[in-house]
């Protein structure tokens, strides 16, 4: 159950890391930063989950 | 006279109505199979379900309008959905098990059952149709715009927002979620494939992405950046924050948890539903391109609409239009069903008492024709207060979540009068704030304030009653 508690990285990335990424400038992969960084967490996010579910045991219940 | 649009749009509506009646035929309708479709959807249906969600009327022609009127602040839309999705991995499970344990169609059931109070039921019942109608009515406005731009003119606003009310109301009455699921394939196939083009291809037509932005930050400097009209980096964490946890206090969508086959669903879900989030950014640099193409329009949900115009052919407009059109009937019946099922199952059922099954499920019928007529009343009387009316619904049901929350994780700590008091209290609270029309308070968004404060409530009068609730307990067991 221990794994769980990864899912803290994408919230920290959303609700602490806006604070310094709040810049237009540089434009990345044709977007202003602020953008960039939201699609960086939503990448964050879903690697997160994919760890998280196949390491968590409860998933492994039943199969 | 352009006629292609207008036969791609008809021609839209009725394939979804083909679709309705072919996903009924085979199926025996009990009021369980109707709303929640016998529990039997799978990864895939279930996904569609949840992200038919994200990819509505109001994103659509909201999402690429906040992009053109209001830049950086835009960026919430992204991050919301993540929040949401990465807390369904620990929320949903508990709420499917626990409705398929006792058979739960909606979500008032839910609280009846946790608390066993079915005044607690009605009043989230309530406040859940309450919420419902202004949504339903954005998406029913913003169809009705997109059918009166698609058509260029031709088909007045009141008289498509009428006409898709009828189609919506007939669709959700034949085939219940089952004709969802089906449309909401059709649907994501479209939207997808319609958005990228234009996402790609407006910001080209204005000399390609880098040059796009550098341009639009040199006009206007800090317009793609938190901070423009109060919107900063505070209003920005308790938006998402607030829209993050209210996401699935939505009637319908807590509904559509129940369709799920395992509970393992929302969990593999969890990976792939952020992703999904990122196809917004195509909408997005829409309504972009759109300051460039078509700069100075009063309403910014046209946006998207008239740079289309500009840039494409008649028939792609139709194809917008046909888009349109599925991206309200989806959401749309989601709504319209739930709350016929939540006036039906959660009001009229626990205040006449012995109501049989067919009663109950003919009430729902005639109750999704009611709110349909309901919300096409107020569609065509108001203008501009949607976006207000829309944020106040999520308001609205965000409040469900203290007690939803602690009812799962810490029921011990949730009381049935701190479970009235804290919704009671945000629900007020949202009220007053909306009247007063204020959406920042202290630099925050004023619905987390009235989240906040109705945690809180729980918390101390649930602790103040509990001594009382156990003692009535033991006395109970005593006599």
């Amino acid at each position: 159950m221990a794994i769980r508690w990864l899912t803290l990285v994408p919230l920290l990335f959303i609700f602490v890391g806006v604070a310094f990424a709040n810049h237009a400038t540089p434009i990345v992969l044709g977007m202003p930063f602020l953008f960039f960084y939201m699609v960086l967490c939503i990448v964050v996010t879903s690697v997160c989950m994919a760890i998280v579910y196949k390491f968590d045991p409860t998933n492994k219940e039943g199969k | 006279m352009h006629t292609a649009p207008i036969v791609i749009i008809f021609g839209t509506i009725v394939i979804a109505l083909i679709l309705a009646v072919l996903s009924h035929r085979r199926k025996k309708m009990s009021l369980e199979q109707w709303s929640v479709g016998g529990r039997g959807f799978g990864v895939l249906f279930v996904f569609l379900l949840l992200a038919g969600e994200i990819y509505t009327t109001f994103t659509f022609l909201g999402g690429s309008g906040w992009a053109y009127g209001t830049g950086g602040p835009t960026a919430y839309i992204l991050a919301y959905g993540a929040v949401a999705y990465l807390l369904s991995y620990f929320l949903l499970p508990p709420v499917w098990r626990y409705a398929k344990e006792h058979n739960l169609i909606s979500q008032p059931d839910f609280f009846n059952k946790k608390f066993d109070s079915k005044w607690l039921g009605i009043l989230v019942a309530v406040v859940g149709v309450v919420a419902i109608v202004p949504y339903l009515q954005s998406q029913m406005t913003g169809l009705g715009l997109i059918v009166e731009t698609a058509s260029y003119g031709a088909i007045h606003q009141s008289v498509a927002i009428g006409i898709a009310m009828i189609v919506l109301a007939f669709y959700v009455t034949l085939s219940g979620i089952h004709g969802t699921a089906w449309t909401a394939v059709l649907k994501d196939i479209t939207i997808l494939t319609v958005v990228i083009i234009i996402g790609i291809a407006l910001p080209m037509h204005v000399g390609g992405f880098h040059a796009m932005f550098t341009k639009i930050n040199a006009e206007k400097p800090g317009f793609l950046t938190l901070g423009a009209k109060g919107m900063g980096v505070p209003w920005f964490i308790s938006t998402v924050a607030l829209t993050g946890l209210g996401f699935y206090m939505w009637p319908h969508a807590f509904g559509a948890v129940y369709t799920a086959k395992h509970e393992r669903v929302f969990r593999k879900n969890a990976i792939f539903l952020p992703l999904y989030q990122l196809i917004l950014l195509f909408v997005f640099f829409a309504g972009f391109a759109a300051i460039l193409i078509t700069p100075g329009l009063k309403n910014t949900n046209l946006a998207l609409l008239v740079a289309v115009q500009k840039v494409f052919p008649g028939w792609f407009v139709g194809i917008i239009g046909g888009a349109g059109v599925l991206t309200a009937i989806v959401p749309g019946s989601l709504m319209l069903m739930a709350a016929g099922t939540l006036i039906a199952e959660n009001i009229y059922r626990p205040i006449v008492g012995n109501a049989s099954p067919k009663q109950v499920q003919v009430v729902a019928r005639v109750m999704v024709w009611v709110v349909a007529a309901v919300t096409f009343l107020f569609s065509i009387h108001s203008n501009a207060a949607i976006v207000a009316l829309l944020l106040m619904g999520y308001n609205f049901v965000s409040q469900f979540f203290p007690t939803l929350l602690l009812s799962i994780f810490a029921r011990r700590a949730v009381s049935k009068p701190g479970a009235f008091a804290g919704i009671l209290v945000g629900v007020a609270m949202v009220v007053y704030f909306t009247m007063t029309k204020q959406s920042l308070v202290f630099g925050l968004n004023s619905g987390f304030w009235a989240l906040l404060v109705n945690f809180i409530v729980v918390l101390v009068v649930s602790a103040a009653t509990r001594d009382v609730s156990r003692n009535q307990v033991t006395s109970a067991a005593q006599s």
